[in-house]
């Protein structure tokens, strides 16, 4: 069980829209997580390189901020043994690849920009993820 | 400045990620749980995300080019295609077995969870190979065309 907590849940997306809007409107870049984390894989220091960096950097230490403020660290709970979190991060990292985007590139960027892409991509991810936490939930009873 | 935007973007970011949950995964697999245990806050999330960054954007490109950089970089395909559809459905499946997406699985390793260094190394690789994987289908394309 975890709690609806709407205000959280407001102001925290309220964030997000406002990083997206502050990236695109100084930088012109996508606020896209796997993107921007994709991008420092290649280790090609370069420009491409620095801000990808500097971007990850500052989403540390937003997250560790929050962590002592505003964030119940003891509540993070995960599902599955490392197994299932491997197969889990494989799959996050080669469809982010392939689909071009997450939840933060096509979900809040994408579809603000009204991109048929993205809106087809959303869709589809939130479908897919449904259907296998329905499956593992209820289905196989896990 | 350019990259202190950049930076304060990035805070943001983590800020919001952590702020609003998503960083813990029980609560974003309860959100996809429609039939079980739902827990709506993701919505409000995404809801509220989606409404400031659409309206920020209109404002924006009214302007030709981003205030400290010389232009906006968007992406042009406008084509839906089976690796579009096929990577957002391997993507949702690894979402929704273990809560995590890119951005707050990045942003929970500062509390040092064995489970999200686990999961950020493995998508690393997912990545990796992906990448790689495409950078040899186009080098075998052009060798067939040319």
């Amino acid at each position: 069980m975890t709690e609806f907590t709407p205000l959280a849940g407001l102001l925290g997306g309220g964030l997000i829209g406002l990083s997206a809007v502050l990236l695109m409107g100084g930088y012109g870049r996508i606020a896209g997580a796997s993107g921007i984390f994709a991008g420092l894989l290649t280790l090609s220091f370069n420009t491409e390189f620095s801000w990808r960096f500097i971007f990850i950097v500052g989403m540390l230490i937003g997250a560790a901020w929050s962590g002592l403020f505003f964030f119940d660290v003891s509540s993070l709970e995960f599902n599955g043994g490392p197994l299932t979190t491997i197969a889990a991060g494989l799959l996050v990292g080669v469809g982010t690849v392939l689909g071009s985007g997450c939840t933060s590139g096509h979900g809040i960027c994408g579809l603000s920009r009204f991109s048929k892409r993205a809106l087809a991509a959303t869709c589809t991810f939130m479908v897919f993820a449904i259907l296998t936490v329905f499956i593992t939930r209820h289905a196989l009873g896990a | 400045m350019g990259k202190l935007i950049v930076f304060i973007s990035g805070v943001l970011f983590g800020t919001g990620v952590t702020v609003s949950g998503m960083v813990n995964p029980m609560k974003v697999l309860n959100f996809l749980d429609i039939s079980g245990a739902w827990d709506p806050t993701l919505i409000l999330v995404m809801g509220a995300a989606l409404l400031v960054t659409l309206i920020g954007y209109q404002i924006i490109f009214k302007r030709k080019v981003p205030l400290f950089a010389s232009f906006f970089r968007l992406p042009t395909s406008q084509h839906i295609d089976a690796k579009l559809l096929g990577g957002a459905a391997l993507f949702g499946v690894g979402w929704g077995l273990s809560g995590f997406c890119p951005g707050p699985a990045v942003a929970s390793l500062v509390f040092g969870r064995t489970e999200s260094i686990t999961f950020v190394i493995a998508m690393a690789a997912g990545m990796i190979l992906a990448t790689q994987i495409q950078k040899l289908q186009r080098s075998k394309a052009g060798q067939i065309s040319s």
